[in-house]
């Protein structure tokens, strides 16, 4: 004991480890009314160090190499002891990764969480996402199956889209004037590199302005507000370690329940996880019938297509893609709401988020499926006779997803609010 | 019987505790098997490195085959009458005529020629000193000197071995050239990387 202690001082004078710990862990307080929703943000940083853990693996293995990638992941599920597991745990962690980010968004939607003073830590969060967005559609190419290939090629010709430099763009982007052996290698090295590095940043920024605000929490009360007055510490928190780091352990042991179990029994998952096509080595001559992008991306896919061509661009559709993303960043501005969450928000503000949670997920399924899924609207119905019906509800839910921000101001201020009490409820 | 302090049940916690910790500690031990396995010799690699059939009726008395095992050369000498009889007389000049490293071949080579059959000597040519391939003088004299007998020089570190790939005496190499493991499947054909059954 005594030689432990001289251990810690002899590093502390040179490290501050204990402070640290305590400032961020054993002496940092958190609001003790966290529910369910509060697991993603851990399980977030598990998937991350999950995903950089299994990647390096993997790039043991694989070769970015247009003649060799294909064969390289095959070498990796039969050959290489275990392969199969790591790359498994790869995919499968990739879907789980937006999922738990999903689920970590919603929760800060719904309790305020981006509202005065975490805008920025809410900045951050937007830009982690927007990252791994990225990092997921370069990683996705990397099998170079027909799925990866096409996908990419769609993709990269969004850019072609913009007007005036368009063309020239795709083209540097590509570096080729088609999705080829130097695409791979740039994606490659965006994947295991660039972007896992900017991640890497953007999560550490994340977390200290995290720890620097604090914790929002179900209530949206801030817990700094209401001290001890004597020691200083918020009334209603409770130490990170050890309340919340075995909380967390516990999500993480459902979590990982369900994670092997997906490695295990259905790695595929019918096709969502794991395209169908994408067992086909990509060939640029034949174009899979049916091409729709992962799961994770389906609502902003469906966005892209719902949008029609003006002056025969396709660039408005690209443009409300990006937009679908992009004003997520102005959120904190867009809510003139007196309260944080939910609890304390009124009907108007509860019946808007539903019209769109209700969106996101119609067009999450309208991206999975071909346009024309519905058939056609009959041709006696004036101005729409003719277009397809799935096109067209994917047009009324865009206009809604859009509607729940760009009205935003309007209702949010409306909206009749419940007071506010001073302490955490639950 | 548990002691209690300020209502909290101290054992019950370290028990707890203890038991999380090592359900943990085991937990990712096994989770971490597949990846420290992955780094081993793939199937394929495996497969490269599986035996290797060689025919020796096409070697001529005297003469050598190199052949490829595990990426290793494999060298099959088809002795002369004369060279077996040879092997006898330098062995004063032998660092282990008796084959006491008996790591360096398998339980059916240890014998004076090192071999099933008297003539063919199969051996893998790699040096028992640093891994250089050494070159074969199977001829007596000439360059090497007068009194060499016929076997092989190593060009790295000058090690000399005889013809049955024993090292001589004087050699930086430790020990003898190693006998892979190896068997006949037919009167010709070697099979190399697969043990004869124990015979002798």
């Amino acid at each position: 004991m005594e030689r432990k202690n001289n251990l810690m001082t002899w590093v502390d004078e040179r490290l501050p480890v204990s402070s640290f710990i305590k400032n961020h862990l054993t002496q940092y307080y958190a609001p003790k009314n966290f529910n369910f929703l509060y697991f993603f943000g851990a399980l977030a940083i598990v998937l991350f160090a999950l995903q950089i853990l299994t990647g390096i693996f993997l790039t043991m293995h694989y070769k970015p190499d247009a003649l060799h990638a294909f064969a390289s992941v095959e070498y990796i599920m039969r050959d290489v002891s275990f392969g199969w597991v790591i790359r498994y745990m790869h995919s499968t962690g990739a879907s789980l990764f937006f999922v738990v980010i999903y689920m970590h968004m919603f929760r800060a939607i719904i309790y305020g969480s981006y509202k005065q003073p975490r805008e920025l830590l809410w900045i951050f969060g937007v830009l982690i996402f927007l990252l791994l967005m990225a990092e997921a559609f370069f990683g996705y190419l990397l099998p170079w199956g027909q799925m990866s290939y096409w996908g990419a090629q769609v993709i990269v010709n969004l850019f072609a889209t913009v007007p005036f430099i368009g063309p020239d763009l795709a083209e540097w982007v590509r570096g080729d004037y088609l999705v080829s052996d130097a695409t791979l290698n740039r994606f490659f090295a965006f994947h295991v590199i660039a972007l896992p590095l900017a991640l890497a940043g953007l999560i550490f920024l994340h977390l200290a302005a995290l720890h620097s605000v604090g914790s929002n929490n179900p209530d949206g009360i801030e817990i700094k507000l209401t001290k001890d007055k004597k020691t200083g510490i918020p009334l209603d928190g409770i130490p990170f370690h050890p309340y919340y780091t075995v909380k967390d352990l516990i999500g993480l042991t459902v979590f990982l329940i369900v994670f092997t179990t997906i490695i295990f029994f259905m790695p595929e998952v019918g096709g969502y996880f794991l395209e169908h096509n994408n067992f086909v080595p990509a060939d640029p001559l034949v174009t899979p019938a049916h091409i729709a992008p992962v799961w994770y991306f389906t609502p902003f896919y469906s966005i892209l297509r719902a949008v029609p061509p003006i002056f025969n661009s396709q660039f408005p559709g690209v443009a409300a893609m990006g937009a679908a993303v992009l004003i997520l960043f102005i959120v904190p501005w867009l809510d003139k709401s007196k309260v944080k969450s939910i609890r304390y928000k009124g009907a108007l503000y509860k019946k808007w988020l539903a019209a769109f949670v209700l969106s996101f997920l119609i067009l999450g399924y309208l991206g999975t499926v071909p346009s024309n899924i519905w058939g056609q609207i009959p041709n006696f119905i004036p101005l729409l006779g003719g277009l397809d019906l799935a096109t067209f509800v994917a047009r009324v839910f865009t206009i809604v997803y859009f509607a729940f921000f760009v009205l935003m101001p309007f209702y949010s201020k409306k909206d009749k609010t419940k007071p506010v009490p001073n302490r955490v409820t639950s | 019987m548990s002691k209690k302090y300020n209502g909290f049940d101290k054992d019950r916690r370290k028990f707890l505790l203890t038991a999380t910790a090592i359900t943990g500690a085991v937990g990712i031990s096994v989770a971490g098997i597949p990846f420290v396995t992955s780094m081993k010799p793939s199937e394929k690699a495996k497969a490269a490195g599986a035996s290797v059939a060689v025919d020796t009726s096409k070697i001529e008395k005297g003469s050598l085959l190199t052949t490829e095992w595990r990426g290793q050369p494999v060298w099959i000498l088809n002795r002369t009458e004369d060279m077996v009889k040879g092997l006898s007389k330098m062995e004063t000049n032998l660092a282990d005529p008796q084959l006491k490293v008996t790591s360096q071949q398998p339980k059916y080579c240890q014998n004076p020629t090192r071999s099933i059959k008297s003539d063919l000597l199969v051996v893998v040519g790699i040096c028992t000193h640093l891994g250089c391939s050494p070159t074969a003088k199977l001829q007596p004299k000439g360059d090497m000197g007068d009194n060499w007998t016929g076997g092989f020089f190593c060009p790295c570190h000058g090690s000399k071995f005889d013809l049955a790939g024993r090292v001589y005496k004087g050699s930086p190499a430790p020990t003898n050239l190693v006998v892979p493991p190896h068997k006949y499947i037919d009167e010709k054909t070697i099979l190399i990387g697969e043990d004869q059954k124990d015979e002798a």
